[in-house]
């Protein structure tokens, strides 16, 4: 084939040496990353920006279909989230609630979740406008919870608000959350800040050089920024989780199975509940107030009910964590709530923490109760 | 294409032009093209469909080939070489079966040897008596005519479903299953246009005689299987005859090719596919400015994905010395409808320009009684658009964005006809020219956006309603 000759003649290209070339700067941006790793990188976000931020933290399993994910760092799950945007005021009294899905919000639209709920039941606390912020993560552990709380304080809160249920304290919940595994360098920060590492395994160590680099974190950099995009839907839409037309009940029939956790049966040790992670939230909120709430669970009627509350719990299990709850928040001087059994079996939708709407309004009415009997500082 | 496929691709070109850049090359195109029908095909739940569509293609191929190559060119050494060594790749395809791995090279486990080879003898014994019958044209009309049946079974819901249904039957599995999903045939719309090119120069006496390994080799040409370009088979020949560009030439024209068709589609359109408009997410939008965003970013999408998988195809056939044509050239920085549709998906219109729009054209303004200009030119771009549209599918929602076009054109045509009878822009300032050059872009773009609706959305239903949004009409 003739090749044009008029004019300058183009470089001459030589396959190895591009080759060479090409192979040696994706290396050197490699190791420029891992050496650099942009710890605020996550901070980026259009969200609270371009969009609006999100009304609970990114979860999500068919993003497709929900316009959210889950994702691993910290930093930028509140980055999407609309607290991240709001700053502290004076004439504000602002209301954090850590929990699990139940407080998320699964099944539940953002405006059924009880956090917003609370925000309609509590328009003004001690005179001050509320603003209640959902930073609840679908997945039952107290060390996620006191990451988020963690993170959370420098959001200047009022009161903390912390709905929880026997399976968060299950000692070997505590270091699976993808919050803490995504986490690790956070989370063993806020474990010896807490003085919790010599009670809890440690985290996973930090990662290794390799899993630093562009390559290493190359789901996590997709992720980061899936989620800008799925914003521009969340603005659009409102929708932050898919709602399936139907979804299996929460069982309520049971074999006859008396064991949790490996414990067939009693006395539930404290030694096997990660109390000492409650106390570590309350002493790290320091002068901000935390009421710790016994969620609601589905205590059902079917087969074997009399063994078993639910899918869950033993009902010797659950009736000792109860008692031990109560006897801790007396010693720890607690500010404690157990509203176990304030809603009905119906009010559940597919699992025994999951509530309807309904469920969810009877949840927030009792909870608005408690809010709005505490004394003004 | 799948990106892994994609780089398979590219590695084989390259390593084809760095070890081997002088030789002859057309065998190792054939092969690899071949193989490229059976690996890309979809897996689908039809028992052996998927090796069976593949292989359809081929055979359909040569038969054409056949009818289509002058009789004195067709039985020679080289074409028989090429008819053993296609049907060879094919075999050795098939007895991957017995290979204790899953398939590598098929989507699914190829049907028994046996029914290979029967098939083989039965495509093989169509193609040498096709066009020995007593009339060969009538055997060509009727492959045209065939083509276009398939494609019409293949894009029309209801009767891909009783193709589906009846599929199922014969092969024993459930009916309840069916879907058109089932029949996804890869390329199968390029083939078919490209099939019906040459029979149509065939039959105007245009087509130059080409051996079958060229032939075979154009119609399924590995880069440009699975979404075009739609080349011209004189036009591909001539490269493949040519010795191979210098590698270093070939590298620095097809890498950066590549490179951009890759971040094209894998980076820019499959981010913007998050957020584009679809028929989940139409009803669920709120509010007019959020259904623009969606809609534009389907526009955006639709063109960074196809423009980004023509750029792949570009740049990979550069590097194995083919130069395909060019599809995509700014389309919407167009002043106005026509010029957008000259760059396009500029294969494809070239191709109904020449077999549909210009025929018609001809027929229409010929004769005792010649249709009026203005009447000739509605009919001729409605019925092109039509076709166009249905092309991606017999359905009334792409008869409707067909249609959004074909009046479209029509409608500029006639402005640009009264505007230049009437002198209407006599004069203008450079100011004006370039602003009135950037309002028809944002009026074409528009305009071409609103047709996208008709294209992402599954029925008329969803489109107007959807459109009613667009205008606040709508929550």
């Amino acid at each position: 084939m003739k090749r044009p000759t008029r004019g300058i003649r183009p470089p001459e290209v030589r396959v190895p040496r591009l080759a060479a070339k090409v192979v040696l700067l994706f290396i050197a941006a490699n190791l420029a990353f891992a050496a650099w790793l942009p710890s605020g990188l996550g901070r980026l976000s259009f969200y609270n920006r371009l969009f609006p931020g999100r009304e609970r933290l990114p979860f999500g399993e068919s993003p497709q279909l929900s316009y959210n994910l889950s994702l691993d760092d910290l930093e930028a799950m509140f980055a999407s989230h609309r607290i991240s945007s709001e700053r502290s005021r004076p004439e504000e009294y602002r209301i954090l609630m850590l929990g699990d899905s139940s407080v998320w919000g699964a099944l539940l639209h953002p405006e059924e979740t009880l956090a917003a709920r609370l925000g309609e039941l509590v328009p003004s606390v001690c005179g001050k406008r509320t603003r209640v912020y959902n930073l609840g993560y679908p997945t039952h552990s107290l060390t996620k919870d006191l990451m988020i709380l963690d993170h959370a304080l420098r959001y200047m809160p009022d009161l903390i608000l912390w709905p929880t249920t026997l399976e968060a304290f299950a000692r070997e919940n505590q270091l699976a959350s993808p919050v803490v595994v995504g986490n690790p360098e956070l989370a063993r920060d806020v474990l010896v800040r807490s003085g919790l590492s010599s009670q809890a395994a440690l985290p996973p160590t930090p990662p290794s050089f390799t899993a630093r680099t562009i390559i290493g974190r190359r789901r996590a950099l997709a992720d980061l920024v899936r989620l800008q995009l799925y914003g521009v839907m969340w603005a659009a839409t409102g929708i932050d989780q898919a709602y399936p037309e139907t979804y299996p009940a929460a069982q309520s029939d049971f074999q006859a199975d008396l064991s949790f956790h490996g414990e067939a049966a009693p006395p539930l040790h404290e030694t096997r509940l990660a109390l000492e992670v409650l106390d570590a939230a309350v002493r790290l909120a320091g002068q901000v107030p935390v009421l710790v709430v016994n969620e609601p669970i589905l205590i059902s009627r079917g087969n074997n009910s009399q063994l078993r509350y639910n899918f869950y719990y033993p009902r010797w299990a659950f009736d000792q964590y109860r008692g031990l709850m109560q006897q801790r928040a007396l010693s720890s001087k607690w500010e404690y709530l157990d509203l176990w059994n304030l809603v009905p079996a119906d009010e559940f939708t597919n699992t025994a923490i999951h509530l309807t709407p309904l469920g969810e309004w009877m949840f927030a009415q009792r909870m608005a109760q408690a809010i709005l009997a505490r004394s003004c500082p | 294409m799948a990106l892994g496929q994609v780089f398979v691709g590219a590695a084989l070109a390259f390593l084809w032009i760095l070890f081997f850049p002088r030789r002859k090359r057309l065998y190792f195109l054939l092969a690899c093209s071949v193989i490229a029908v059976f690996w890309f095909q979809p897996g689908l739940p039809i028992r052996g469909l998927d090796f069976w569509f593949p292989f359809a293609t081929l055979a359909i191929t040569v038969t054409t080939w056949a009818l289509t190559a002058p009789p004195e060119t067709r039985l020679t050494r080289a074409n028989w070489a090429t008819g053993a060594f296609v049907a060879a790749l094919v075999l050795l395809l098939g007895a991957t079966r017995y290979l204790p791995i899953d398939p590598l090279l098929t989507a699914g486990r190829p049907p028994p040897l046996t029914w290979i080879v029967i098939a083989l003898a039965a495509a093989g014994l169509l193609a040498f008596f096709a066009p020995r019958g007593r009339n060969p044209a009538l055997a060509a009309g009727l492959i045209l005519a065939a083509l276009v049946a398939m494609l019409v079974v293949l894009k029309n819901p209801t009767l891909a479903m009783w193709a589906d249904v009846g599929l199922r039957r014969l092969t024993g599995q459930p009916i309840t299953h069916a879907s058109i999903a089932d029949l996804q045939w890869l390329g199968f719309s390029y083939i078919a246009f490209r099939l019906m090119h040459t029979i149509r120069d065939r039959q105007s006496g245009r087509l130059p005689p080409v051996d079958l390994a060229e032939y075979v080799t154009y119609v399924v040409f590995f880069p440009a299987l699975v979404a075009g370009p739609i080349d011209r088979l004189e036009r591909f020949v001539h490269d493949v005859r040519e010795p191979l560009p210098p590698a270093p030439d070939a590298v620095r024209d097809g890498g950066w090719r590549v490179a951009v068709g890759l971040f094209k589609k894998f980076v820019v359109a499959d981010g913007l596919a998050l957020m584009a408009l679809n028929a989940t997410n139409a009803p669920q939008v709120r509010g007019a400015v959020w259904a623009w965003a969606l809609l534009y970013a389907y526009a955006l999408r639709i063109y960074f994905d196809f423009s980004g998988y023509t750029d792949i195809a570009i740049g990979l056939g550069r590097w194995l010395g083919v130069r395909l044509p060019e599809n995509f050239n700014a389309p919407y920085l167009q002043p106005n409808l026509t010029q957008f549709w000259n760059r396009w998906h500029m294969t494809l219109t070239q191709w109904f320009r020449a077999y549909v729009f210009n025929p018609l054209t001809r027929r229409l303004r010929s004769g005792a009684r010649p249709m009026p200009i203005a009447t000739t030119i509605l009919v001729t771009q409605v019925v092109t658009m039509l076709l166009i549209g249905m092309w991606h599918g017999v359905t009334w929602n792409f008869a409707l964005w067909g249609a959004w076009h074909g009046l479209g054109l029509f409608a500029h045509n006639r402005w640009s006809e009264y505007a230049r009878r009437r002198d209407a822009v006599p004069g203008q300032s450079r100011a004006i020219h370039g602003l009135l050059h950037a309002l028809g872009v944002l009026l074409t773009f528009n305009y071409v956006a609103l047709g996208w609706v008709f294209f992402a959305l599954p029925s008329p239903a969803y489109s107007f309603g959807f459109m009613l949004k667009l205008v606040g009409a709508s929550r």
